[in-house]
């Protein structure tokens, strides 16, 4: 059914940050390495080793620059996937009840056995979060790895999504949004946690962590004014020497 | 957004033809005998030629029965309904005209309000898509409609439809003043769409992946643009000028075929720039619209 459920028990959903995240792409290879044999039909790629290929992923990453007004520019890495809307787009759009937000932990995912694979669930997502299968022909997205998170065959530590079991500096985190006690919903709370454009009101459930302050330059240097002492004697006589060479 | 070829011709040809049969519905065209059976043939034949191409883009047509499942919430799926509900409907007025059965013209009429509604259905799975601002406007079933009663009024040989061809104009002109200003009135850039805007000013370091993508493909959509003005002329010219003029001189048949060619081919050149000028806010996370 593609009318949203009023009200979700869980709000599953991932904290992003942006501080830790290296833009190693460790989580989009985790991503694609499990989910292209686990939920649904495989995650498709098209001429793979020839000059202009293509594939399916559900989760990517991109590195920005950012100048602030004063201060050094940063890179800030900046990982995608579904966010998993409470007011999600992509669902009531679908015509055939195939995209659905579940009641009990509001995951968003696609049945794909009813899928007319039509594209208009990924017209309606404002975050690029679905990607067509073209060997397929029905939509991927992300699924929270739904099959890990409940699966009591893995071992419990592995019962997690597999880009946040494989990020190698803990930048993605999973957890329930709807308790304020969670890990995630501290963390979000701590560190001023944010949707990504709330304005377009599809209340996004997963949240990015904006990078910490960063140093800026004149307080780096508290030690200046001592580091710049003139070389006299011998160390002086070499300065100059190695100062014209 | 990708300018998909079938998605063009449906919603052109559907429209005109939904168009067409809104008049005959309403008995403002009463053709009878085998005049009428053109006639309604045309209209059935646009109207359904349009809805299965409207198919061939699907990634799994073999379920598309499955679209008449979620009309609550779907726009895509109301069209599904009030398509076939408005063909089937109209059925019997049709059957009447052409054999002369004499069954009253209300019999109708139920069948043209759905036809309309089957083209405002149209419109609205694009109006409604909030990450598209240029669609995302009262103005695109406004514009869906008047296409549909122009371009039905020259099908179904009018003598009002120079008139509303003039309306069309006028709509087409304000859906592009307005259209044009969309992206920069929802006023989101790469960084309030990243939120790094808190930060700094955001680029484009590198992008997410070297090949390319579904997204990049269907919804970021940047080549042909350049001519986009000229196009624009080009569609005003077909779709409104050049169709009047013949109407306005002539009631002659190949008044009404040189009105109703050009008017299609302009109506397609239109539809094309409707997609290929309207922009997906996921291109901000490119650097790229
Ligand atoms: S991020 Fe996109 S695909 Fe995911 S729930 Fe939100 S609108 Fe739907
Ligand atoms: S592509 Fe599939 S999931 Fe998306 S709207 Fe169409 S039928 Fe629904
Ligand atoms: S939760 Fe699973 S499906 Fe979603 S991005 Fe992470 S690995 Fe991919």
């Amino acid at each position: 059914m593609t009318t949203l459920p009023t009200h979700t028990e869980k709000k599953l959903g991932l904290a992003i940050d942006l501080d830790t995240c290296v833009g190693c792409q460790a989580c989009v290879t985790a991503c694609k390495g499990w989910n292209d044999q686990g939920y649904g039909v495989p995650l498709s790629d098209q001429n793979p080793y020839g000059a202009d290929p293509s594939g399916v992923f559900l989760n990517r990453v991109h590195s920005y620059a950012v100048q602030p007004i004063d201060g050094a520019a940063q890179t800030i890495n900046f990982p995608r996937s579904c966010l998993h809307c409470d007011d999600a787009p992509c669902v009531t759009v679908c015509p055939t009840g195939a995209s659905y937000k579940r009641a009990e932990d509001g995951i968003v995912l696609v049945n794909e056995d009813a899928c007319i694979g039509c594209g208009l669930c990924a017209w309606a997502c404002p975050y690029g979060a679905r990607e067509m299968d073209a060997a397929a022909g029905v939509m991927k997205k992300c699924t929270l790895c739904v099959d890990r998170i409940y699966n009591e065959n893995l071992p419990e530590e592995d019962r997690e999504p597999a880009c946040v079991r494989g990020c190698p500096t803990g930048a993605r985190h999973f957890g329930d949004f709807a308790d304020p006690d969670s890990k995630v919903s501290r963390l979000s709370a701590e560190r001023g946690g944010y949707a990504l454009m709330p304005d377009l009101g599809t209340k996004p459930v997963n949240r990015y962590l904006p990078p910490r302050k960063k140093d800026v330059p004149y307080e780096a240097s508290v030690l200046a004014p001592l580091l710049d002492i003139k070389a006299s004697g011998f160390a002086g006589w070499l300065d100059r020497v190695l100062g014209k060479i | 957004m990708h300018p998909a070829p079938s998605v063009i011709l449906f919603s052109v040809l559907s429209g005109a033809g939904f168009g067409l049969l809104f008049y005959l519905g309403f008995g403002l065209a009463h053709p009878s005998g085998w005049a009428a059976f053109l006639w309604w043939g045309l209209g059935y034949a646009l109207a359904v030629i349009g809805l299965s191409a409207s198919t061939f883009h699907l990634g799994n047509p073999q379920r598309a029965l499955l679209a008449f499942s979620q009309w609550r919430s779907s726009w895509l799926s109301r069209e599904a309904w009030t398509s076939v509900a408005a063909l089937v409907l109209l059925a019997p007025m049709a059957l009447s005209d052409w054999l002369g059965l004499g069954l009253p013209r209300g019999f109708g009429w139920p069948g043209a309000v759905l036809a309309l509604g089957t083209v405002f259905t149209t419109s609205m799975i694009y109006a409604q898509i909030k990450a598209v601002p240029r669609w995302h406007l009262w103005l695109t079933p406004v514009m869906f409609l008047t296409f549909a009663l122009a371009g039905g009024a020259v099908l179904a040989g009018q003598s009002f439809a120079p008139v509303l061809l003039a309306v069309l104009l006028v709509v087409l002109l304000a859906i592009w003043q307005v259209g044009d200003g969309q992206f920069a009135r929802r006023a989101q850039t790469l960084g309030t769409a990243t939120g790094l805007d808190r930060i700094g000013t955001v680029t484009v370091f590198e992008q997410a992946h070297t090949a390319g993508n579904y997204l990049l493909r269907e919804m970021i959509f940047v080549v042909g643009r350049k001519h986009a003005q000229k196009l624009r002329g080009l569609a005003m010219v077909l779709t409104c000028l050049l169709p009047a003029v013949a109407l306005a001189i002539s009631t002659g048949w190949w008044a009404f075929v040189a009105a109703a060619v050009c008017h299609i081919t302009g109506a397609l050149a239109a539809r094309w720039l409707f997609f290929a000028e309207a922009e997906h806010v996921v291109g901000l996370f490119y650097g790229k619209r």
